[in-house]
């Protein structure tokens, strides 16, 4: 066979620890751990309250925003602000950086205005890890959700989550319904889903809207919900979007409510401590049954608030990542200095 | 290493008895505990003072002026000061007084919660002579010789341990 | 000028011919091959090729040449210099230029260009419709009579097939044989990469294989209905290698082709976004890369290109999906054959088949065999050298080949067209 290259971890510094948050795929459950219980501690036990540290002081980021996103871009600025990072946001237009050149040139532009980390959003699949690629070697890339492929503080908030009300994510049965295809949420939940040790993931929805190969993601794929629901803790709704209908995928929005719609009789299905999350915004009545969703099982308001904390533990635990190799470089010449100096 | 011959609770009750005499105690005063040792020490203070409002805790990890060095304290946990800060008499407990600069975390976080009317620094042990900024305790269980590592261990029993700096290299 | 190259082993499919002989050539012709010279033939040049091998000069059915516009990077002369340096002497062009090769202006300049660089034989395709729009027909005709070898739609297949059996009816009285890249742009829906593991895991849009074999089924059935020549350019599956079987079982006189690219990487290599992976069709599955070989081992699929697509820096510096398709390739052409010869079991005769003598039967032309009395186009080849690809090396204008990096045995010593040096391998 060929004589193939197999690419470095993109993610992780020598250290083996997080420099770039671009997919949960290849991350270790520890570091993963580690963004959950860092997120903890930003978080007053008492009364949920974010409070603002001066951690990345001095620290500049900057959102790059392809493809527009107020909701996720607040959140992310408002977990810059809370860390006393500078924070610049940039909406960019696709059509200005249709050439490849002028796409990096304003990468390098941004670059040289002092930038230690880009927060990145882009319709393309696989967009982060080509600025990870491209980004000099102190500067820090983090995925706020690129094409289909990955939306990766997403899933960690969604853990975060899941372990704030059921403690652990060993073992739980999770189900996600709805349009699995086309969600990068999805993608990154069910890679952290496995790396936590959840015992089954499930999918749900009609096989217009599953990639080709769910095996290939570690799920098992169910094409009736009610079967699907059986004996499940989480149940993750995906949000359905119009032009699932408009290019043939599903015929209408109450025939997939009739089929794949989270009602309170097949939520009777699920554990009856079972919890109902939901990326927001909802659409009542085509995912999701208003009584559902504004029922004691749902935690989908929750979920902003966590988000913001979530996406500070990976920004600080990045900055500090970096901060540590530094340091372990320079005590790593330090020693070899040393060494030189004693055989001399 | 060797166990070092004080009775921490001795010292705290002594400290406890100081404070009561200082006029701060006439104003309602609240008290903070630095994570994670001089929260056991302030833990024993506010209950020999009967103080009515809870202990508040402050981590001090995010406000370290080091990150840039060291990053982020693994075992970092949040604050949890549960009353407001403005214009309260602030009592602020830490076990060992060194550098200053956990002082300096310290106080910088509090002004972030609110301005306080006052506050005023309680330690278990002084290392004198080590100051890196010019914090000065107001009551102190024992002064200690700064070339001296001090380890406090806890919360029950309360204990200080001391090595020698030349002891340690052996 | 006469020309002695002695004691190679001389391998030419079309002569079923490989045994070490000596190759005469007398003002750039093929003389004689064998171990005698022709009466009163005196060398004015001898070249020992003693433990090397001998080959016609490379058929390429499908390279870009960048020539004209600025579609692609490099030029005819500097396209051509790649080409020779990897042992290719003729190559078709397809129409994809800029503006599209449609009439016989373009189809001239062309072949002017070609003539003045006088480092390979460039033969034209013409487009089937009008700036390859897929609505009107081109002067096909006027294409062929300027010099358009073949007819194709280069990667723009027709969508409707009242066109498309319109156009093959047009073509069939001109006996041209039409080249047909096949994939439903539909079923395709913008996507970038094989539906399978990959695309599932890294959310790239998918390409399913029915894409491809939707479209194959349709022409089979046109080809048939019009009676004429096709040829089907680079499959990328399984099951089309199947329905090619059965088309040429039912008589039809059909060919194919695949990429050399397609018949040593797979949908995996995408894993990791490297947009140099990115090629159209798209890189399948491992069973797909198989049953290729398979049909390349039995003789169903007739020919290898190298879809050689020479691209500017910025065309792939871009994420994944935004880069633009396509391989930099005619310099891997022989030297990855000759790594499914040394490590996949394809039969040595066979390779060279399928870059010489089949694609020349395809477009009828007599080059590919070192037959007496042909164009002298041949190459020598050192099997024993082991070399790695080097970008800095690379003579095309077009760097962007997934290959470098990648250690081959074989390697193009000095390449001769038309009885003329035109490359000769400088070890540094």
């Amino acid at each position: 066979m060929s004589a193939r290259l197999t690419a470095p971890n993109l993610q992780l510094n020598e250290l083996g620890k997080i420099k770039h948050f671009l997919t949960i795929e290849g991350l270790k459950q520890h570091h993963l751990l580690e963004i959950l219980d860092t997120a903890e501690s930003f978080i007053n036990p008492k009364t949920n309250e974010i409070k603002k540290v001066p951690i990345l002081r001095g620290k500049t980021i900057m959102n790059l925003f392809f493809e527009p996103s107020t909701r996720t871009r607040t959140t992310f600025e408002i977990a810059e602000k809370r860390l006393s990072a500078d924070v610049a946001s940039l909406d960019i237009a696709t059509s200005a950086t249709k050439k490849g050149e002028s796409l990096l040139d304003t990468l390098w532009n941004l670059q040289a205005m002092q930038a230690d980390m880009f927060v990145i959003r882009h319709a393309e699949s696989g967009a982060a890890h080509f600025f990870a690629e491209h980004v000099a070697p102190h500067v820090h890339v983090m995925n706020a959700g690129d094409g289909q492929h990955a939306h990766p503080t997403q899933a960690m908030l969604d853990m975060f989550t899941i372990r704030k009300h059921k403690g652990d994510i060993f073992d739980l049965k999770v189900a996600i319904v709805g349009d699995v295809l086309h969600s990068r949420v999805v993608r990154s939940q069910i890679q952290a889903l496995s790396i936590l040790e959840a015992r089954e993931i499930r999918v749900i929805g009609p096989k217009t809207l599953m990639p080709t190969h769910p095996e290939a993601m570690g799920v098992h794929y169910y094409d009736d919900i009610e079967e699907g629901l059986r004996d499940v803790d989480v149940i993750i709704m995906v949000r359905l979007q119009n032009e699932r209908m408009k290019s043939a995928l599903i015929p209408s929005e109450k025939e997939f409510f009739k089929l794949f719609g989270l009602t309170p009789k097949r939520l009777a299905l699920a554990k009856p401590d079972a919890i109902v999350m939901h990326p927001g915004p909802i659409n009542r009545g085509v995912e999701i049954d208003s009584e559902v969703a504004d029922g004691p099982q749902s935690v989908i308001l929750q979920q902003v608030t966590y988000g913001i904390a979530v996406r500070m533990a990976i920004m600080s635990i990045i900055m500090s990542n970096a901060a540590q190799l530094a340091q372990h470089q320079s005590e790593q010449a330090a020693l070899e200095l040393e060494n030189e100096e004693e055989e001399a | 290493m060797s166990q070092l011959n004080i009775d921490v609770n001795a010292l705290i009750e002594q400290m406890g008895n100081t404070l009561r005499t200082m006029p701060i105690m006439d104003r309602s005063p609240r008290m903070i505990g630095i994570r994670t040792a001089g929260v056991w020490v302030a833990q024993q203070l506010h209950d020999q003072l009967q103080l009515p409002d809870a202990l508040g805790v402050i981590d001090i990890n995010f406000y370290r002026d080091d990150f840039s060095k060291v990053g982020i304290n693994p075992t970092v946990m949040p604050s949890d000061i549960p009353w407001e800060i403005e214009d309260q008499h602030i009592i602020l407990v830490d076990d060992v007084l060194y550098t200053g600069r956990t002082i300096r975390a310290a106080l910088n976080e509090i002004f972030d919660y609110g301005r306080p009317a006052s506050v005023t620094l309680v330690t278990l042990l002084d290392r004198k002579g080590c100051r890196e900024l010019p914090f000065q305790a107001d009551v102190i269980g024992m002064s200690i010789e700064c070339n001296k590592t001090l380890k406090v261990s806890g919360p029950d029993p309360l204990t200080v341990s001391l090595t020698d700096p030349e002891e340690d290299s052996v | 000028m006469r020309l002695a190259i002695n004691n190679g082993r001389v391998i030419d499919p079309s002569q079923n011919l490989d045994g070490i002989a000596n190759i005469y050539v007398i003002r750039g012709r093929i003389a004689a091959i064998g171990n005698t010279p022709p009466k009163g033939f005196s060398a004015d040049q001898e070249i020992d090729a003693t433990g090397k091998w001998v080959l016609p000069g490379l058929v390429d059915l499908q390279a870009r040449l960048g020539d004209p516009g600025s579609n692609y990077a490099g030029n005819i002369a500097t396209e051509t210099k790649a080409a020779v340096s990897g042992g290719i002497t003729s190559l078709c062009c397809p129409p994809d230029t800029s503006p599209v090769n449609d009439t016989q202006a373009v189809t001239e300049l062309i072949q002017r260009r070609a003539r003045q660089a006088a480092t390979a034989f460039v033969m034209p395709i013409g487009a089937l419709t009008q700036g390859l729009q897929g609505e009107l027909l081109s002067g096909m005709y006027s294409l062929q009579q300027a010099g358009c070898v073949a007819l194709s739609q280069a990667n723009q297949p027709i969508q409707n097939a009242l066109t498309m059996k319109n156009a093959l009816e047009y073509a069939v009285s001109h006996d041209v044989v039409v080249m047909l890249r096949c994939e439903d742009q539909r079923i395709k829906n913008k996507g970038v990469a094989h539906s399978g593991p990959v695309s599932s895991r890294l959310g790239l849009p998918a390409i399913p294989p029915s894409a491809e074999t939707t479209a194959l089924a349709r022409d089979l059935i046109l080809v048939e209905e019009a009676g004429i020549r096709a040829h089907f350019s680079q499959l990328s599956c399984a099951r089309s290698v199947e329905m090619i079987r059965d088309a040429k079982k039912r008589g039809l006189p059909v060919t194919c082709d695949v990429a050399i690219h397609q018949l040593h990487l797979t949908e995996m290599d995408v894993l990791g976004f490297n947009s140099l992976f990115h090629v159209s069709p798209p890189l399948r599955s491992q069973q797909d890369r198989e049953a290729l070989l398979q049909g390349l081992k039995e003789g169903i699929i007739d020919a290898v290109v190298s879809d050689h697509t020479p691209l500017e820096k910025d065309d792939k510096a871009l994420p994944f999906g935004e880069s633009r398709p396509g391989i930099s390739g005619l310099e891997t052409l022989l030297p990855l054959l000759l790594k499914l010869v040394f490590e996949n079991g394809l039969d040595l005769s066979t390779a060279v088949r399928a870059v010489t003598q089949n694609p020349a039967a395809i477009l009828q032309r007599n080059i590919g065999s070192l037959e007496s009395g042909n164009s002298a186009d041949l190459c020598i080849v050192d099997p024993e050298a082991i070399w790695t690809l080097e970008k800095e090396r690379m003579l095309s204008e077009g760097k962007n080949s997934p290959f470098v990096g990648w250690e081959f045995v074989g390697k193009v010593e000095q390449t001769y067209f038309q009885g003329r040096p035109v490359y000769r391998d400088n070890p540094v």
